[in-house]
């Protein structure tokens, strides 16, 4: 993995489009006004946590559910009035591992060949191609059922790739998989991206965000930040970040919700971490108050934020808006 | 519809079907089963069932009634009795299953109005007996009265071209041995096939829902009817398997006669599977559980298939009410079709009319199964 590189084809047309999205099951609100999109060759990561909405979206882009209102456009084809359209032009992995456990790996690829009507001449070769890929040469005959994660998340890649989509939407494909295994499948992923297939990925891991070009942060089926990983981290905290180490955290974590320009101040491991609007003058200024109630830190020092902390101080944004919106 | 999608549809199936233990056991055991469970429980064990007569006319038309059963190898006549309180205690000290009560007008009612009636009072402790003798007694009757018909015709010097037809069917039906196999083999045979091909079907989509691969499913450009179509294909073939297995059985085992054709058979039986396989895989679209839908299907074939396709009681016997209701039954038509198959060795021309019903009713399955089935999550 040598980190993101930039999308292959950049300046091509949006391969995926969101336009006011919204999706309501009876009352409930699933997916909330989303619009965004994604160009060719980019790696576009839906990060956010469990019952955000991210599969739900993935799956009106799939044309698998009917939008409540909003449009979704993919590969050009308006999705509600078109889905069968759009089908030929996409992969996808659904959440729930969905290949056939009692079928073996060779049954299940020539199964979906067929459904895509892939060219007999390069069936073969496509086999071929999505059996290297998911690492399981010579194993062409074993039931997929007797598989382990890693594999079967990589043959669901081969088979959703295997009639050659421009576009692939992958829902939480590494979840429930070893480290090493997920990170294979990254690179899989940047493969083929850098071949120009776009790719929309849902993951909660905070780690695999990094891996994207792009990132949506979603959370109650808005759309809350997008923007590169780099991005989200200078802008997304909308102020700087600064660590605090000390002996008593409970003494100090009372002061410092008193302290001049500290807008947010939470427990991090055995550290704090201090929300500020401007990193010099905080720096300068923090020890003194403390000073003057007596306290002592060990050491001050400004940090860049990582995504979890951006993510984290979205949300709760995003939550007082709401809060204050209501 | 694309033949490459239909295949890929097909041969899935196939080879789930091939492992999946509890589908084969329905689509092969089953047949065998049921015709050796049902074939012997519906003929043997219900042969020389007591009955006991009482006579309150005591004339020649009545007693040539009474040596139809008599001379019926379902029937051994138990007492001749001649007083009410005398056949009730008969049934109550278990001396007969039923008893056949001729009134003292039964001749008169005969002559003035063409028609007339006879008692049957059933031991009803053991239902299924107290039906199927029943049944019996209903064919043996309705025999009797043909011959009655035949007779009056004869007597006014009728045209007897016109009358042979049904000279000849009551003789096919109820030959004058009346041997209940060959009566009702073939109607088991139908029986088999709407259980077993509506079952079968039962569980495609339900278990595809089931198992979490239709999400995948409907994500491919593949369409409802490639999916249906592709889905049927395995079990039609099964269902051919089944129709031979049964054949096979009824002409060798049981040896029942076979008078039609292989063609006339395989054709009709084709006609017939389009429709219960239908069935089953609406029901497994609607139902998307495996459990429900295969319940939904055995209860929605198992009654209406055995007590109204008429294949154990005559459909002619019912109330007209129920006869109305039989129209609905389409296993009805296929037990039509194949005891004329079996029996008369009737050939596609003369099963025109049901053939004809159960084409509009495949039409009617196929395309609401077709249309029942969404590409769609919500
Ligand atoms: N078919 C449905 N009917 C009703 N509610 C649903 C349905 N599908 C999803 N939801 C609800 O919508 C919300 C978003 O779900 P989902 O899109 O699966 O979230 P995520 O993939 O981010 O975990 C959840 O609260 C879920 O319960
Ligand atoms: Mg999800």
């Amino acid at each position: 993995m040598n980190g993101p590189a930039q999308p292959a084809q950049a300046g091509k047309i949006d391969q995926v489009v969101a336009e006011d999205l919204v999706k309501r099951f009876g009352n409930f609100v699933a997916v909330d006004h989303v619009s965004f999109r994604i160009a060719s060759g980019e790696i576009m990561g839906f990060l956010g946590p469990n019952g955000a909405g991210k599969s739900t979206i993935i799956r009106t882009l799939c044309g698998l559910l009917r939008p409540s209102s909003g449009r979704a456009i993919v590969a050009g084809i308006d999705v509600a009035r078109d889905p069968e359209g759009v089908r030929q032009h996409i992969g996808y992995m659904s959440q729930k591992f969905s290949l056939y456990r009692d079928l073996t790996v060779e049954e299940n690829l020539e199964f979906f060949g067929g459904i895509y009507s892939v060219p007999r001449a390069e069936l073969r070769e496509r086999m071929r191609f999505a059996i290297d890929m998911a690492g399981l040469a010579g194993r062409e005959q074993a039931m997929v059922g007797t598989l382990a994660g890693g594999w079967l998340q990589r043959l669901a890649l081969g088979c959703a790739v295997l009639h050659r989509p421009p576009i692939l939407f992958l829902d939480e494909p590494t979840s429930g998989v070893e480290p090493a295994s997920r990170r294979r499948f990254w690179d899989l992923i940047h493969n083929l991206a850098s071949e120009g297939v776009t790719v929309l990925v849902s993951t909660h891991y905070m780690e695999e965000a990094e891996y994207c070009h792009r990132i949506a942060l979603i959370n109650h089926g808005r759309l809350i930040a997008t923007g590169s990983p780099a991005k989200l981290k200078q802008t997304g905290i909308g102020g700087d970040l600064l660590l605090l180490e000390c002996d008593a955290l409970g003494p100090m974590l009372e002061a410092l919700q008193h302290a001049p320009n500290v807008r947010d101040c939470s427990v991090f491991g055995d550290a704090l971490h201090l929300l500020v609007d401007n990193a010099e003058k905080s720096l300068a200024e923090i020890p003194d108050f403390l000073a003057s109630k007596g306290l002592h830190p060990r050491r001050i020092s400004r940090i860049s934020p990582s995504l979890e902390d951006v993510f984290v101080q979205l949300i709760a944004a995003d939550v007082a808006a709401a809060g204050k919106a209501a | 519809m694309r033949f490459r999608r239909l295949r890929a549809i097909a041969l899935k199936e196939l080879l789930q079907i091939w492992r999946d233990p509890r589908s084969l056991m329905i689509a092969l055991l089953m047949p065998f089963t049921q015709m050796f469970l049902l074939g012997y429980g519906v003929t043997l064990d219900l042969k020389h069932i007591p009955v006991c007569t009482f006579d309150r006319e005591a004339s020649q038309n009545s007693q040539s009634l009474l040596k139809h059963f008599e001379a019926s190898s379902y029937f051994a006549i138990a007492r001749n009795v001649r007083t009410y309180p005398e056949l009730i205690s008969a049934i109550d000290r278990s001396d007969c299953k039923i008893a056949i009560v001729v009134p003292p007008d039964f001749s008169e009612r005969l002559n003035d109005t063409g028609t007339s009636s006879v008692q049957a009072i059933l031991d009803a402790t053991d239902d299924n007996t107290a039906n199927i003798a029943y049944g019996y007694a209903v064919a043996i009757v309705s025999g009797y009265s043909n011959d009655v018909a035949l007779d009056a015709l004869g007597r006014q010097g009728g045209e007897l071209q016109q009358i042979q037809p049904v000279a000849v069917q009551s003789r096919v039906w109820f030959n004058e041995d009346l041997d209940s196999r060959n009566f009702i083999i073939p109607g088991l045979v139908a029986v088999i096939m709407a259980l077993v091909g509506a079952q079968l079907t039962s569980l495609t989509i339900s278990r595809e829902w089931e198992r979490g691969t239709m999400e995948l499913l409907v994500s491919t450009p593949v369409t409802p009817s490639e999916v249906m179509v592709g889905k049927l294909a395995p079990y039609l073939a099964l269902g051919w398997i089944d129709a031979s297995f049964c054949l096979i059985i009824a002409t060798l085992w049981f040896g029942v006669p076979f008078r039609g054709t292989l063609f006339t058979l395989f054709a009709t039986t084709t006609l017939f599977l389009t429709v219960v396989l239908g069935i089953g895989y609406l029901l497994s679209v609607l139902i998307r559980s495996q459990i429900g839908a295969s319940q939904v299907a055995l209860l929605l074939t198992m009654l209406p298939t055995t007590l109204l396709s008429g294949y154990v009681f005559p459909i002619d016997q019912m109330p007209t009410i129920i006869q109305d209701i039989t129209y609905l039954v389409y296993s009805r038509y296929y037990v039509t079709i194949i005891k004329a198959i079996f029996l008369k060795g009737a050939g596609i021309a003369a099963l025109a009319v049901p053939i004809l019903f159960l084409l509009v009713y495949a039409a009617a399955v196929m395309t609401l199964a077709a249309r029942a089935f969404r590409k769609r999550l919500d």
